[in-house]
């Protein structure tokens, strides 16, 4: 936090007293923003807390329904995001909008190309454009490459140039850590503190504390559509700030007691699978989760986590080896089998794998055992006892909504992950495997995905959990499995490691048994 | 439901607007024609009866499309499912001679299944090999129209005077001859009509209260999710072209036992399948909106030749037809509208 690029003098953005309603729900409730030219501000809230709708009537997506808003000190009417554009606002969302197979120069100048002669694109300008700002801004990249062969931390450094080559002086970054590893993560920081040198403003809705710690000068805590309180970072701690989000004492430390593992459910004998290019991306893995045990797999996102999980669970073919669920080998059975023998899947990308957001709630609840009774008898289905099941489930595991009718995409993040949860947990599986369960969930959410794990292996029951998040992996695991290159190069006791020790396994170097 | 249903229904009164425009354009009274069109539907029982004729291919077909749609499909190939169950059923209504109560079913069955198992051709293409369902069945269609046309010459079924087979016999036929009488002899009154209407009700059962139904419907909707749930993504497939072939194909195998009696040749197709695409979107690929849309896109149909009387050309009356479609298929242009006069009522619509 370099308080020196910080004018006090000059408000780039002041919001007043916006309300937003949506028919009867109030998304924003009088809120107040004011930002300082060359501050980092943070927006911090729960998920549906109503932070993203602020910034979305920033950028001209939505109207207020009430209020003012002045940039640089004028009042604004921002109809559309072309008004918002004009004065200044640029917005990089949490869902990258970027063409895959166009390069990085042809993603920047999209909508905004630079013309010779009867309108034909300046190519050769707009490469040098790009250049030119990704030296002066410290972004680098490649302007030629295309999109889709690029990692997801410099999409997103595209993404930052396309604002900044409509002219933002105040970017607003919408999640944008949720996406990147740590390395990504620091070198993201930097560029923020690059860009407020440069004159720039940047508001970043967030709710990774650790980040606002890390990187902004003030922070503006919503919720449920209120403005709680504007504070200085630097004087609040995390526990401060999280119990402001959510509105009561948060607890970080995983609470868990003491549990000895026991017998051996899942046991991945010299696994060898290969990817979609048929380059083995898991070699040779060797593997064991024991009852009342959470074995956690930590490792830099693409060593092989994605295909070795699809190849366990039957998504996947495995070209060699096996995989044993208490002895016995299911290794390229059917999903079904695979399901039927004793694992649960809490998959990466809920939206994509995890729910059907077009069927109902309680049709997603449903997912894996609408074929069976007592939902379906002669291939009819019962619909009253679908309803009651996920009735009971709804209640048990507080998914909000409770109004089971609704379309599974109409939930929040937060709640689709707890549809999934409920559903895979109830299904009392012998290894419950959870794959970046926390993706994009608030502090209360994780609380509650992570007593979800604990409780299961508490029941004796045996979880496997592959997260990117090390502190995640820290507080949660009884054991830690890091995985290099498709090979598991370290195992230890949680308590008996640390960050760094794990960083060096997990980026290659020294090994640790 | 409601936001849907008045929106269909503005599409439709724009489309009657911009059809008036087009006929005042051609020198013609638009009331007078309206008026004629909608006498020529309801004013006599023949009428109605005729009305309800042309519509009934138009519910299976367009079922057929909309059950695709709701599986994840498109199946532009109910022309040519259509044809396999006409070119079928009017081969077995002729070449077997048996008593009605064994040669109906068998004729209607045959066609259905025969209509079927083109339908799922395109859907294995698809599962085993990638091929978009869109592209083969296409080219399927052409094949049936034809095959069809290459059968219906052939010695043993051809006969000489109409470019057609030989009429199919008496025991294979769907028609009511009680409501001669009151419909007269031109209207070919048949249980087309109430066969169709009931396998509207089985397919809703099907698709909404079945195990299969579901299976189908998640496939439909999110093929990743299906998987990942262990349902049988290829399997679903290929069922899934099977029942809407075989849908089509059993409005062919109507047509033929309940209205033609025998199997034309065809220069081009004769259009039921693509109009029942256009049926499937009108009615939101839901099957009451499939069976309501039918029904209408029938009545204008039927109607539009009523304006023949006054001098309309039949171009004027597709062109009505058209923008009416034209208009429910862009009814998004609508939500607008209707906000705007929320609005004014006092309310804050999304």
């Amino acid at each position: 936090m370099d308080y020196k690029t910080i004018d006090f003098n000059e408000k780039v953005v002041e919001m007043k007293q916006i309300t937003k309603k949506f028919g009867d729900f109030v998304a924003n409730d009088s809120i107040d923003l004011t930002v300082h030219k060359g501050e980092i501000h943070a927006l911090l809230g729960e998920n549906g807390a109503g932070k993203t709708t602020l910034m979305n009537i920033l950028y001209g997506l939505y109207h207020q329904t009430e209020g003012d808003i002045f940039l640089h000190g004028k009042k604004v009417d921002i109809k559309n995001p072309n008004v918002a554009i004009e004065h200044g606002v640029g917005m990089v969302h949490q869902h990258f909008m970027l063409v895959p197979i166009f390069t990085v120069t042809e993603n920047i100048i999209l909508g905004s190309e630079p013309v010779k002669g009867a309108g034909r694109i300046d190519l050769a300008k707009a490469r040098q454009d790009v250049v030119e700002l990704s030296e002066r801004y410290g972004l680098y990249v490649e302007p030629d490459k295309k999109i889709q062969d690029m990692s997801v931390g410099m999409q997103q450094r595209v993404e930052i140039l396309k604002a900044l080559y409509r002219g933002a002086e105040i970017l607003i970054l919408d999640e944008p850590t949720a996406v990147l590893t740590p390395q990504e993560i620091q070198e993201l920081i930097e560029i923020m503190h690059n860009l407020t040198k440069e004159g720039k403003s940047i508001i970043i809705i967030t709710h990774k504390l650790k980040e606002i710690k890390a990187s902004a000068d003030y922070c503006t805590i919503i919720r449920r559509g209120k403005k709680i309180d504007v504070v200085e970072v630097a004087e609040c701690t995390e526990e401060d700030l999280a119990s402001m989000m959510v509105g009561r004492e948060v607890s970080f430390a995983v609470d868990k007691d003491e549990k000895t593992p026991g017998e051996i459910v899942l046991e991945l004998k010299n696994l060898t699978v290969e990817d979609n290019r048929g380059i083995d991306v898991v070699q040779n893995l060797n593997l064991i989760v024991r009852e009342g045990e959470i074995l956690g797999l930590a490792g830099i996102d693409g060593n092989g986590q994605s295909e070795l999980i699809e190849a366990i669970t039957g998504l996947r073919p495995i070209k060699s080896g096996e995989v044993l669920i208490k002895g016995k080998n299911v290794a390229n059975e059917s999903v079904r089998d695979i399901f039927k023998s004793g694992i649960s899947n809490i998959p990466e990308d809920r939206q994509k794998h995890g729910l059907i957001l077009d069927f109902t709630i309680y049709e997603n609840m449903v997912l894996e055992n609408y074929q069976v009774e007592p939902f379906a008898k002669k291939g009819r289905l019962d619909f009253d006892k679908i309803k009651s099941f996920s009735h009971e489930l709804v209640e048990k595991f507080d998914v909000r909504p409770t109004n089971i009718d609704l379309r599974a995409g109409a939930l929040s993040g937060g709640n689709q992950q707890k549809v999934i949860i409920a559903r895979e947990v109830t299904n009392d599986p012998d290894i419950l495997i959870a794959t970046q369960p926390t993706r994009g969930l608030d502090v209360g959410a994780i609380e509650f995905v992570h007593k979800s794990l604990v409780e299961q292996r508490d029941k004796g029951k045996a979880v496997l959990l592959v997260s990117y998040e090390l502190d995640e992996v820290l507080s949660v695991s009884d054991y830690i499995a890091v995985i290099y290159e498709g090979e598991i190069v370290g195992h230890v006791n949680a308590k008996e490691t640390n960050e760094n020790a794990l960083g060096l396994m997990m980026s290659g170097g020294g090994h640790g048994e | 439901m409601n936001e849907v249903l008045i929106v269909t229904l503005l599409a439709i009164l724009m489309g009657l607007v911009v059809g008036a425009v087009v006929l005042v354009l051609a020198g013609y009274n638009p009331a007078e024609a309206y008026k004629t069109m909608f006498l020529g539907i309801v004013s006599r029982p023949k009428y109605i009866g005729w009305t309800l004729v042309r519509s009934t291919p138009l519910i299976l077909t367009g079922l057929s499309v909309a059950f695709a749609f709701r599986t994840g499909l498109f199946n532009i190939g109910a022309e040519g499912q259509f044809m396999v169950g006409v070119l079928v059923a009017g081969v077995l209504g002729y070449v077997i001679e048996l008593p009605a109560i064994i040669h109906l079913p068998l004729v209607i069955i045959g066609a259905t299944v025969a209509a079927g198992l083109y339908g799922g051709l395109a859907g294995y293409f698809k599962a085993k090999y990638g091929v978009h369902e869109v592209i083969s069945t296409i080219m399927l269609n052409w094949i049936a129209l034809y095959f069809s046309n290459y059968m219906v010459y052939r010695p043993y079924l051809k006969n000489p005077q109409p470019e057609a087979t030989y009429d199919i016999h008496e025991t294979a036929r769907t028609t009511i001859d009680w409501l001669q009488p009151l419909l007269g002899r031109s209207v070919k009154a048949n249980w087309g009509l109430a066969i169709s209407i009931i396998v509207v009700i089985w397919v809703s059962y099907y698709l909404f209260k079945t195990v299969q139904g579901y299976e189908l419907r998640a496939v439909g909707y999110n093929k990743d999710a299906a998987e990942y749930a262990g349902i049988n993504v290829n399997n679903c497939i290929v069922k899934s072209m099977f029942i809407a072939g075989a849908l089509a194909g059993l409005a062919g195998a109507l047509h033929v036992t309940g209205v033609s009696f025998h199997v034309s040749k065809l220069a081009v197709s004769e259009g039921y399948g693509f109009n029942g695409i256009a049926v499937a979107l009108m009615g939101n690929n839901s099957p009451i909106g499939v069976l309501l849309c039918a029904l209408l896109f029938g009545g204008l149909q039927y109607g539009g030749t009523k304006m023949g009387t006054l001098g309309v050309p039949s171009e004027v009356v597709s062109i009505v037809i058209g923008s009416i479609i034209f208009l429910i298929a862009i009814s998004k242009v609508f939500k607008p509208i209707l906000k705007y006069i929320n609005k004014a009522k006092g309310e804050v619509v999304k």
